[in-house]
């Protein structure tokens, strides 16, 4: 057969826009190299869902960011999405001009619901902000999102209409031929009147299988503390310091689920694959946060990690059609996050257009949420157990998860421990895994029907038991 | 309403519940998340334990099995697969498949939740995270429940006894154990341990060693550990990579205290435990034993400790809230905390167990009170990894401070 659409990568990036054209008559197949959805550069960001004071006015960047933060939460309770609207502020410490630029640039983007507050409003908000704080401006839509929960809910909702998502399909080739593409993988073939690259930091690899070379991507590191839920309430808004050539600086923000975030740095990687994190960088990310709250407790650090982006020498997102039928979707890093619904709704309407197609009669808007036992109030969560007792059976402590929750991650594709830990989070607290992830392997085990060794971390050749 | 509740069925849980009946309590409810009673004495089953209580060598499923058969035999109610989700005092509230959520009223609690490992995250270690990476505990229940050896050449960071005793075990399946790196100076496990489960295989023990990098995208391929200076900071030029496709970790042990949070008991941030008197009274009919309290070398300890722990809560129970008065028991040089913070006073002949900061070598523990001392022992070696013991043969009257004096 021949797909209308295909999507090159699974994440953020490609899940919406395949959620987005699977709303159209428009058949749609999306190819992932790994073996889920959400591991590469969405797997490991900052959660936010940014006001877009940020961006340079007039870019793609400024005017999908802007959008992409509007879609986002009002898709948030369609698509069972976790994303909390908890504010942000940008500090200022004796930089109060700045701050007014970027308010002015805020406004040039189309920036709701921001102002500039004062010290006395900043401690009134956030106590335990650095005392010294001159101002701060304030930014109203600002949300925190649980990446995971975004993907899968774009990629859940993208197959409730169709769309077929094929794990392990690593591209490897793409021709053109006549008036559709063929696209080799490194164990099928396809065919598709249009393609669209997310690749992400291999997007010009994708890119130059096809059309002229004329982007090179570059990989930026961005290492990340997270502390437990116990540091909760440290803040309850995400703080910003003001931008500099390197980006947005480092943040402290809490995390949908309670926990408190702290980073990035952003330090260039020859090897895209380069995902460790390294001594020096993430002493920097905790030294420089202690510049906007400075009674951090590091001691409760329960995990660091380090995650990719994909930068260009341009600054802003590439997303055109180099050849007739294939559009990039390419150089997506910060507000990338934010943007993908954007991106999604900005690429599908091109593509339609291109195909001739129009919108599903009847598509499915909505999408259910894992069901979470733990949040429920005590006559839903026990209605929940008595139909299924399985929810009633907590097998991660630390988060509170029961099998049901990781029974059914599992019938969703999360079918490695990684996968059932960015659906559920299971392994996801304070003692990261050490006791629930054997009772999780045998779960997967049990629900896969396969062999406790052939379970795995993540992508093959990471099976736990040697 | 019970008349007591037992928050865990472990070790402490189950000296508790039947010190609790033997003190003439019958209403007494055991709460265990896991399917079994015993906790993680199950998957322990190296011997040396009840050298104390039985002065027998038993493995730590027949040491469990003990307690269970008397819990058993005193038809005291144990709930298994049930997870305590709330507390306050005199209400406990867990979640299992057949209730669902229950809340239930009891004249006194008793915490015996235990502890976790701390995981590498704790620790900030910089590298990958591949597959291959465990807690000494995680990997000592895949062995010895499951029956898997999780890897084949190994390097273990940190030499606390559940490291040092997996460092024997995997040997003894046929992994190869290239080394144990421990941050410290000295190790963090018990003498006994060091011999019996490194030295005797020919496994090295790297003192002030750390480890600075983590190699291998899917399972770890290489582990580069270096020496640290006097600060910890790890040395260049000292890097040596171990080849291996597994690192366990047994870098220290976390009371687990989320529940006595929630009851709004105060933590020592010392011990990581609930601070307590010498009836191991938290307040509000809160008991507390085990390694919930602090983490102990030896189960022996955990059960006396448990069973003292009980008969307290059952007499609180019979006679009610009594307003006591209070010593502190202070720590000076050389000890990191004692274990109670408080003691009745009047009370005699109570149990101080403490942990000292450093090795010491022909110290002495000393036990004064303004000035006068009450007590003076001397120790031909402490270290850090062996928990002390001290009974206060006299009448406790006025507070009294626990230091290590140097000779």
């Amino acid at each position: 057969m021949i797909y209308d659409s295909i999507v090159i990568g699974g994440g953020v990036v490609g899940a919406s826009i395949a959620r987005y054209l699977s709303l159209y008559d428009i058949s749609v197949a999306l190819l992932e190299k790994n073996s889920d959805l959400c591991t590469g550069t969405s797997k490991a960001n900052s959660g936010i869902a940014h006001a877009g004071y940020d961006p340079i006015p007039g870019t793609l960047k400024a005017k999908l960011n802007v959008r992409g933060n509007q879609l986002l939460r009002e898709l948030a309770p369609q698509l069972g999405i976790d994303l909390k609207n908890n504010m942000a502020m940008v500090l200022s410490f004796n930089r109060d001009d700045e701050l007014k630029m970027l308010y002015e640039r805020g406004l040039k983007n189309g920036v709701s619901g921001m102002r500039i507050i004062s010290h006395d409003e900043v401690l009134a908000l956030e106590p335990n902000i650095n005392s010294e704080v001159t101002a701060a401006l304030l930014l109203t839509t600002s949300c925190i999102v649980c990446p995971f929960s975004l993907t899968y809910a774009m990629g859940e909702n993208a197959e409730a209409n169709g769309a077929k998502l094929l794990m392990e399909q690593e591209v490897i080739d793409i021709k053109k031929c006549d008036n559709y593409f063929i696209i080799k993988t490194k164990c099928d073939e396809f065919k598709a009147l249009t393609v669209i690259n997310a690749a992400g930091v291999f997007a010009d690899k994708i890119n130059d299988m096809v059309a002229p070379h004329t982007f090179d991507i570059k990989v930026k590191s961005g290492e990340y503390v997270l502390l437990d839920r116990s540091e909760g309430g440290l803040v309850n808004s995400t703080i910003f310091q003001l931008p500099t050539k390197e980006g947005k600086g480092v943040l402290v923000t809490p995390t949908y689920h309670n926990n408190i975030l702290v980073g990035p740095d952003s330090v260039l990687r020859d090897d895209r694959n380069d995902n460790a994190t390294y001594a020096d960088g993430l002493e920097k990310v905790m030294e420089s946060a202690k510049k906007s709250v400075s009674n951090i407790n590091y001691r409760s650090i329960i995990t660091s990690f380090a995650g990719l982006r994909a930068s260009t020498a341009s600054g802003d997102f590439i997303i055109n059609e180099p050849v007739d039928g294939f559009f990039n979707a390419a150089g997506i890093d910060s507000p990338g996050l934010t943007s993908a619904p954007a991106i999604g709704e900005y690429i599908s309407d091109i593509v339609s257009k291109h195909l001739g197609r129009k919108k599903k009669a009847n598509p499915i808007l909505n999408r259910e949420a894992i069901a979470r036992p733990s949040v429920l109030n005590r006559d839903e969560r026990n209605a929940l157990i008595q139909k299924d007792p399985r929810y009633g059976n907590i097998i991660c402590r630390c988060e509170e998860i029961s099998e049901g929750e990781i029974v059914e991650a599992i019938k969703r594709g999360g079918t490695t421990l990684d996968g059932v830990k960015r659906r559920v989070r299971a392994g996801m607290g304070r003692c990261q895994g050490g006791f629930c992830s054997v009772k999780v392997l045998e779960l997967i085990a049990r629900e896969c029907g396969c062999r406790m060794e052939d379970v795995r971390k993540n992508e093959k050749g990471s099976e736990v038991i040697l | 309403m019970k008349e007591v509740v037992i928050i865990g069925g472990g070790a402490a849980g189950l000296a508790a519940a039947i010190a609790c009946y033997d003190a003439g309590l019958k209403d007494i409810l055991v709460i265990e998340r896991s399917q079994f009673l015993g906790g993680i004495l199950n998957q322990c089953i190296h011997n040396g334990f009840g050298l104390h209580t039985f002065k027998e060598e038993l493995t730590g499923p027949e040491y469990a099995s003990r307690f269970i058969k008397e819990v058993e035999r005193r038809e005291i109610k144990a709930l298994t697969s049930s997870m305590v989700i709330d507390l306050e005092p005199h209400r406990v509230t867990y979640v299992n498949s057949t209730e669902g959520v229950n809340t239930i009223e009891t004249k006194a609690i008793i915490l015996a939740m235990g502890c976790r490992e701390r995981p590498r995250g704790a620790l900030n270690i910089p590298g990958f995270r591949p597959a291959g990476i465990f807690s000494a505990g995680t990997a000592q229940r895949l062995m010895n429940i499951e029956g898997y050896l999780v890897g084949k050449r190994v390097v273990i960071l940190g030499s606390g006894d559940i490291g040092l005793i997996m460092a024997r075990r995997m040997t003894l399946e046929g992994a190869k154990v290239l080394a144990v790196a421990e941050l410290m100076p000295y190790s963090g496990g018990l003498k006994r341990n060091i011999v019996q489960c490194l030295d005797d295989f020919n496994i090295p023990l790297l003192l002030s060693h750390t480890v600075v990098n983590i190699e291998g995208k899917e399972r770890v391929e290489a582990v580069t550990i270096a020496k640290v200076d006097s600060s910890r900071k790890p040395i260049k030029g000292t890097e040596k990579r171990f080849e291996c496709d597994t690192l366990l970790l047994s870098v220290g042990l976390l009371p687990e205290n989320e529940l006595s949070k929630k009851a709004g008991l105060t933590l020592s941030p010392v011990t990581g435990g609930p601070i307590v008197d010498n009836s191991f009274s938290a307040g509000d009919g809160i008991f507390a034993c085990g390694n919930v309290l602090h983490v102990h070398d030896l189960v022996d300890y955990v059960s006396e400790e448990a069973a003292l722990a009980g008969s307290q809560a059952a007499k609180y129970v019979k006679e009610g809230f009594k307003e006591k008065e209070y010593i502190k028991v202070s720590t000076g040089f050389g000890v990191r905390y004692t274990v109670p913070q408080y003691i009745q006073k009047g009370c005699e002949d109570v149990m101080l167990r403490f942990r000292v900061t450093d090795i010491f070598k022909g110290s002495s523990i000393v036990i004064s009170s303004k000035g006068n001392v009450l007590k003076k022992i001397k120790r031909q070696v402490m270290s850090p990894g062996e928990m002390e013991s001290v009974k206060l043969n006299f009448k406790a009257d006025e507070d009294i401070l626990v230091e290590v004096v140097n000779e």
